[in-house]
């Protein structure tokens, strides 16, 4: 089967992500991507938890000063969702079914977007009202490292999914396109895995002191 | 579509290497440019050892042998040892599990050109204003007080090739995992996939720590954060944490290579199969893994407390078994075998007492009480170096005459080859053993010069006699390089007439396709067995039929010269104003042929059948 | 290269049959993300309260975060199906290497 070939609903095989070489390459490449992506962060949240709260002088805010709830569960839910749609898009992208999944992954990408704008006016926020920044203390470039990774993480899948819709949105999906689809997807799970460690660990445990 | 060689031009050579995705061109520009970096961190090491052949030297200021001993360093692990491995693995992995390239030919290229600006960046800092001088470890307590851009350059430069050499690793993973060929299971691979296999899944997960660990370093150095800024609540600690956690692994990302070109040697050259296979396997895979839990041996006096101390020590020692088990089975390959006394088994011959040696130190400075006395002293000095030389650039140059005949066609000169190891051999023993002893007696490592009359006057004299041997070595096998390059006697599929693996059974240099019809594995060793069994090559498992290849690319290149030269502007942002602009510049360079690379379309080509059994008519060239 | 799926010889019930795997797939995808909001919402309440200590709320809602973090991998990254063996074995290696080092960094990096 070659990644060029004109599609049709029925040639379509099951697994579209891994049916030629050049895709199960990619795909198990990225995944090995992930891997060491996971110790990536990890080392960013060992930081960060080495040096929370860790200012020089009392007049600086500690992390149970800064977050707070409503924020950031609206992030969460925003990027929750904005996993889900993209489920949804590799559903329709297995059923052959291209304006389904560009749907899908437009709402994904609105989703995200809404994610990228609050973590910029939270950012915002931090700095203007708590005088909380990446200088101010260790504690401050440990968090705005951490968060900003992850927010330049969401940013690149952003513009990565972007082109890939822009790129694709004419020519409809073969055996050559869709792994890229799959391992976008892929990534933006990822960035939702990190997000739930990083609302978990860095905001609500930081609420909890 | 092929490059069947016709007489090119310079230029046409040029272009050739600089846009190339084929596994074996580059495989010779890693060779090339780890070989030249090789002589680069060998130059600065004569130079410390000139400055330290006498007491009260004035050869170099002590400024400036901070920066030669720090760039050494630098220099010979990140551009000198690990390309050169990458060069190896390149070249002769995908031939071992007979596959036509590796998964991610582009990522290959863009791997290469990374480590090469990363390269250059770091030592185009000799000419900017001074090198780096905190040491090749870069201790932050040390590293974010140094003046100049020299640390600068030590950060963006590793950041850039650290990045190459993951993407590398990445690719060699896939490509093991993929695309082997039809039998050619995981334990039939020979020893040396298999250790490109652990070090490669040792970089996957060793190098984000260093990633990290930079990105932190530049962001206090250059954009005002305050990681290790104690004053600010930041701590120095953090940084040798993620320093070490990459570096240590980063020992086995380069020793378990070398092991592997060992075992390769040992087996071809005793003609015989390598004892205890399937341990050996074993023995690779657990050193691999405990190799992520020492990291903190290297700070056993930094106050980490007894009960870490205890734990990373014992850990430390745990490793010694695995290795153990690989030196008895080299033995063991040797015994009963009818041993051929060539060039790479005179090293790999070298290698073992000297390895066991760096070993038996390794577990006398793992013992994290009698650390105290050993630490930062030429004791430990001499215990790295008798790994890493001894172990590492042993290999490295047994590898070269190994492999040579496959990587370019032509027998590098045994007699030569013999006399290079001589030198090298001996020249590493005096300038080395004697550093032991140098330790015990109390001379401190990093320190520029000593007093007369301390006793340390004639150690290191010898010292310094055994780095020019160790020179003279490294010069006769420039020459035989060159001789053997002039005189251009091409040789045959398996030149040393023992091959067992794969990468015998084809012409050497191979086709660029590599293999015409896919071989089938029948077993380890799988030439062998075809030639035990009275043929005269691989059977094919496939039809002769159309090649899939991939094609050139520029954009490797361009991508990487886009992080080199937003490196400059992100160094020179604060002094100059100008440097803004040529950051987003150089970052508008590499994400402009990203973006490029990702919506131009490039399917590759197809060699088809009819021209391959035309190219077997006439002799194949690549 | 053929199409290794399960074939029956004619392609139309073979669709048909994809087609019935792939959103009764879904449907569990919905499932796990409701369980994974309904996880999140227990986390923020238990935090929102602050009726527990936090010797309680640390772990419970690090827990939750694992649980909800396992149905991401599983169902959405899809590392439940066939053919995820090498991604499985390389990503919880790197969870593990990245553990270590957060252990450490909590227990030995103290000044």
């Amino acid at each position: 089967m070659h990644a060029e070939e004109k599609m049709t609903y029925e040639k379509w095989p099951a697994a579209p992500e891994k049916a030629t070489l050049e895709a199960k390459n990619k795909f198990l490449g990225f995944w090995l991507f992930l891997g060491g992506e996971t110790v990536l962060f990890a080392s960013l949240f060992a930081t960060y938890l080495a040096l929370k709260d860790k200012v020089p002088d009392t007049s600086q805010h500690l992390a149970k000063d800064l977050f707070e709830l409503p924020l950031t569960f609206v992030a969460t839910m925003l990027l929750l969702t904005s996993s889900l749609t993209s489920v949804y898009a590799m559903y329709h992208m297995k059923n052959f079914a291209f304006k389904k999944m560009m749907l899908w992954l437009g709402l994904t990408v609105l989703l995200g977007a809404g994610f990228l704008g609050l973590e910029v006016y939270e950012f915002n926020h931090y700095v203007h009202v708590y005088k909380h920044t990446f200088t101010s203390s260790a504690f401050g470039s440990a968090f705005y490292t951490l968060v900003g990774f992850h927010g330049a993480h969401v940013a690149f899948g952003l513009s990565w999914i972007l082109s890939l819709m822009i790129r694709n949105s004419k020519r409809g999906l073969n055996l050559y396109n869709a792994p890229k689809f799959y391992v976008a997807s892929l990534y933006w799970h990822f960035i939702d895995v990190v997000w739930v460690f990083i609302f978990t660990v860095v905001y609500l445990m930081g609420m909890v002191g | 579509m092929s490059t069947i060689a016709q007489k090119k031009g310079f230029g046409a050579t040029l272009w050739d290497f600089l846009t190339t995705v084929d596994h074996k061109k580059i495989a010779i520009l890693y060779l090339i440019a780890g070989g030249f970096f090789f002589v680069v961190g060998g130059l600065e090491a004569v130079f410390i050892r000139i400055q330290l052949a006498i007491p009260n030297n004035d050869f170099v200021s002590a400024g400036a042998f901070n920066e030669i001993i720090t760039m050494h360093g630098t220099t010979m692990i990140f551009l000198a040892a690990m390309p050169l491995l990458f060069a190896f693995m390149n070249a002769v992995m995908p031939l071992q599990i007979g596959a036509r390239d590796v998964a991610f030919p582009f990522i290959n290229a863009l791997g290469f050109w990374l480590f090469f600006f990363g390269g250059v960046f770091l030592n185009l800092s000799w000419f900017l204003g001074g090198a780096p001088d905190a040491g090749w470890t870069s201790y932050a307590s040390l590293a974010i007080h140094s003046k100049g851009h020299g640390v600068d350059f030590y950060v963006l430069g590793l950041q850039i090739s650290g990045i190459g050499t993951l993407i590398g690793g990445i690719n060699f993973l896939v490509t093991i995992i993929n695309m082997r060929a039809p039998g050619m299971t995981y334990m039939r691979m020979p020893l040396f996939t298999w250790s490109t296999f652990v070090a490669s899944a040792m970089i996957l997960f060793a190098f984000p720590p260093l990633t990290v660990g930079l990105t932190l370093m530049m962001f206090d150095r250059l954009f005002g954060a305050n990681f290790f800024e104690v004053a600010m609540g930041g701590n120095t600690i953090i940084w040798e944490h993620l320093f070490w956690i990459f570096g240590h692994p980063e020992v086995y990302i380069l020793i378990l290579p070398a092991f592997g070109i060992f075992s390769e040697i040992f087996s071809l050259f005793s003609r015989k199969r390598l004892f205890g296979y399937s341990s050996m396997v074993f023995a690779t895979v657990l050193i691999g893994f405990l190799g992520f839990m020492v990291w903190a041996h290297h700070m056993f006096t930094a106050g980490l407390g007894p009960v870490a101390n205890a734990i990373f020590a014992v850990a430390t020692m745990a490793i010694g078994v695995p290795t153990g088990i690989k030196i008895f089975n080299w033995l063991f390959t040797m015994w009963g075998g009818s041993v051929k006394f060539t060039t790479p088994m005179y090293y790999a011959f070298g290698f073992i007492p000297s390895f066991v040696m760096g070993g038996v130190t390794g577990v006398m400075v793992a013992t994290a009480a009698a650390d105290y006395q050993y630490h930062d002293t030429y004791f430990v000095v001499a215990h790295f170096h008798y790994v890493i030389v001894g172990g590492v650039v042993l290999a490295i140059l047994a590898a070269t005459h190994l492999w040579w005949p496959k990587m370019f066609g032509t027998m590098l000169n045994e007699t030569l080859g013999k006399i290079t190891f001589w030198f090298f051999f001996i020249g590493f023993h005096l300038t080395f053993f004697i550093q032991h002893f140098l330790g015990l007696w109390g001379m401190p490592r990093r320190v520029f010069t000593y007093l007369p009359g301390q006793g340390f006057d004639a150690a290191n004299a010898v010292s310094s006699v055994g780095a020019a041997f160790m020179s003279i070595g490294v010069l006769i096998m420039l020459y035989n390089i060159i001789m053997t390059s002039v005189k251009n006697v091409k040789v045959g599929n398996d030149p040393w007439g023992d091959g067992r693996s794969l990468e015998w059974a084809i012409p050497s240099p191979p086709p660029f396709y590599n293999f015409k019809q896919l071989p089938l594995v029948r077993g380890l060793d799988a030439y062998w067995l075809e030639k035990m069994a009275g043929k005269k090559g691989m059977t094919p498992a496939e039809p002769l039929g159309d090649i899939h290849m991939p094609n050139s690319s520029f954009i490797p290149f361009m991508i990487s010269l886009g992080l080199f030269i937003a490196a400059f502007g992100a160094m020179y942002h604060r002094d100059h104003s100008w440097g803004m602009a040529v950051l987003i510049l150089g970052l508008l360079v590499t994400f402009g042929s990203m973006f490029l690379r990702s919506v131009k379309d490039d399917h590759g080509f197809h060699i088809h059948k009819e021209d391959l059994v035309d190219e077997s008519d006439k002799g194949v060239k690549a | 290269m053929t199409n290794q799926q399960l074939n029956s010889g004619n392609p139309s019930v073979d669709i048909e049959y994809r087609r019935r795997k792939n959103a009764e797939e879904m449907r569990y995808q919905v499932i796990s993300f409701s369980l994974m909001i309904f996880l999140t919402l227990v986390a923020f309440a238990s935090v929102a309260m602050k009726d527990f200590t936090a010797w309680f709320t640390m772990p419970f809602i690090l827990l939750l975060a694992v649980v909800q973090v396992i149905f991401q991998l599983f169902y959405f990254m899809h590392m439940s199906h066939k053919g995820h063996e090498a991604p499985t074995l390389f990503l919880f290696s790197g969870l593990f290497v990245g553990l270590t080092g957060i252990l450490a960094f909590l227990t030995i990096v103290w000044w």
